[in-house]
């Protein structure tokens, strides 16, 4: 396994208004790793994850992306550069089904976008891509119900496919966990450590003993700043974490 | 294999029946008490409609001034014909163009807004297009609009077709509008048609999987606009004049009632039978009370109250119902096609 940094942030700042949210902010994410951003409530983890893949502009800093600058850049052109997500809040294709939602994202579909003969359901090759996904992420026999059909933790687990359909090499999801029960976070934990032998991982979570569980590294964001980061063991032996309700748990 | 139960039919019963009607509709109008320039009038209006819905049902996004490009077509076409004396074929190919030109310059303004910013900005260009068509007077001929616009001869080389008659318009129009249908049935079958609907659904999420939303929603705008501005030329062609009344903001909400009350969130052929309805009401209304407005306004409401989906989701309601089958319950695309 390659250990060289394929994703780098470096001095970010965002501010909006008076209200300084991020300030010198560094990250680095190893290939084929699993690294954690955790923090408390309005530490700035959001707003850290809303920067790097490209939904706000950061007032300063850069970000590097396998050796290229992507500050700034439209989350479109950040996703077709290989770097997906998933949102806290579910952000599916409602009135789609579970295979039709991982088809619309696919590359394939992007790529005949303005063939109007091309029938994206009609595709074998698209549609069993989608299937192979939908049955990565524990969907299989799912493929034809609504997203809105869907009970909550398969949402969940759909909206880790829609943001797995697009073949990224890095994939940013954004506290998976929430809202699911033991059950669902066991099998979540699982999905996600599957998914770490094909793609770069990075995780917000609230659920420490979950991030501690699945990371190989972790950042630790409070008041807009990195103040913590290592494996979980070395977290387990900073200071500032240990004064924290974040020590307690680790 | 995943494919069989998903694919995009050629062709589907409610189209055939559609073409079946639209083609035979001179031969028992007048039977039923109809006429063959309702036929051309409805005919137009779902012609634009249907292009409209492109944008309002399948993309999601309402313009309030569409009329605008209904009348740039109209206009354009009256010119080439007033002006130049062109063809018919150069004519329509000029109001295509007006069309498309007119909204991709609104498009540019409008394709990195949504929702209520959205609306609000189609109703400001719509009434800016309203107000030059109104005064400037050399080129529109002002409220009374450009008069005496001839309805051309089809010239196929070999023989002509003269469309003066009501019923040689008619399969003119009628030949044009199953051409749209078929061109629109597959573009929204198409891994465009998914993509906008996909930015109708969750236009956050379609930018993170890596569409260029504003490209698309420009893209959608300006091919309406073309529809629109087809949609003005016949309008034109059929009215023998072009007049500001259909850039209006009234004329622009009638294409959304008719869309809306048809059923366009829910099925591809909402439009046409939100086309038919109100033409019909027009007339049968029409002719018990001048206020077949209001009367209609009430259909409106109470359609909107009692079926949100217009009147091809409660018929898809009833289907599904008789059938008894749970599935197909999907908005625009299987459900109610």
């Amino acid at each position: 396994m390659s250990t060289q940094p394929i994703f780098q942030a470096e001095h970010l700042h965002k501010r909006f208004g008076d209200q300084v949210v991020l300030e010198d902010i560094s990250l680095s994410f190893d290939e084929g790793s699993i690294s954690g951003i955790m923090g408390p409530n309005g530490a700035g983890k959001s707003t850290c994850f809303n920067v790097l893949t490209g939904m706000y502009k950061p007032d300063g800093g850069s970000i590097r992306f396998d050796g290229m600058d992507i500050a700034g850049l439209s989350p479109d052109r950040v996703a077709n550069l290989g770097i997906s997500r998933s949102f806290q809040i579910m952000n599916l294709f409602d009135e789609y089904t579970a295979l039709e939602n991982i088809m619309v994202a696919a590359p394939k579909t992007r790529a005949n976008l303005i063939k109007p003969f091309w029938d994206v359901r009609g595709d074998a090759e698209t549609s069993d891509a989608a299937a192979d996904i939908l049955a990565l992420v524990g969907l299989r026999g799912r493929e034809h119900h609504l997203a809105s059909d869907l009970p909550y933790g398969e949402r969940r687990a759909l909206e880790i496919g829609v943001a797995l359909a697009a073949r990224p090499r890095m994939v940013f999801l954004d506290e998976p966990t929430q809202g699911l029960g033991a059950e669902g976070r066991n099998k979540l934990a699982d999905l996600i450590q599957s998914l770490k032998e094909q793609f770069t991982l990075v995780v917000i979570e609230h659920d420490m003993q979950f991030l501690f569980r699945l990371a190989d590294r972790i950042s630790v964001i409070h008041w807009g700043q990195v103040i913590a980061e290592g494996t979980p063991k070395e977290l387990t032996a900073n200071e500032w974490v240990r004064a924290s309700d974040i020590g307690k748990v680790a | 294999m995943l494919t069989a139960k998903t694919k995009a039919p050629l062709t589907t019963p409610q189209m055939l029946t559609f073409f079946a009607v639209l083609l035979t509709y001179p031969l028992w109008a007048q039977a039923v008490g109809l006429y063959e320039y309702l036929g051309i009038e409805i005919a137009i209006f779902i012609l634009y409609a249907l292009g409209f819905n492109l944008l309002f049902g399948y993309t999601g996004l309402p313009s309030f001034g569409h009329g605008a490009f209904l009348g740039a077509g109209a206009y354009a076409y009256g010119l080439m014909q007033v002006h130049l004396g062109a063809g018919l074929l150069p004519g329509l190919v000029a109001s295509i163009i007006a069309g498309a030109i007119a909204s991709a310059i609104v498009a540019l303004f409008l394709s990195h807004r949504r929702g209520i910013y959205f609306a609000l900005m189609t109703i400001a260009f719509g009434q800016i297009f309203w107000f030059l068509a109104i005064k400037v007077r050399g080129v529109t001929g002002g409220e009374d609009g450009l008069l005496n616009i001839f309805r051309p001869t089809l010239n196929f080389g070999f023989f002509e077709i003269s469309l003066k008659p009501n019923i040689a318009l008619y399969y003119f129009v009628a030949f044009v509008l199953v051409l749209v249908t078929l061109l629109l049935w597959r573009l929204v079958h198409s891994p465009f048609g998914m993509a906008i609907q996909a930015i109708r659904m969750n236009e956050m999420r379609a930018r993170f999987v890596g569409y260029r939303v504003w490209l698309i929603k420009w893209s959608v705008f300006t091919l309406s606009g073309a529809i629109a501005g087809l949609a003005g030329g016949l309008f034109s062609l059929a009215q023998e004049s072009a007049y500001p009344d259909v850039m209006s903001l009234h004329a622009s909400g009638l294409v959304v009632m008719m869309t809306l009350i048809g059923g366009g969130f829910v099925s591809f052929w909402g439009p046409v039978v939100g086309v038919i309805f109100y033409y019909l009401a027009r007339d049968l209304l029409g002719a018990s009370t001048e206020a077949w407005l209001l009367w209609y306004g009430l259909l409106f409401m109470a359609v909107m109250m009692f079926s949100p989906e217009g009147i091809a989701g409660a018929w898809g309601r009833l289907v599904r119902r008789l059938r008894k089958s749970p599935a197909a319950e999907k908005p625009i695309g299987e459900a109610a096609e």
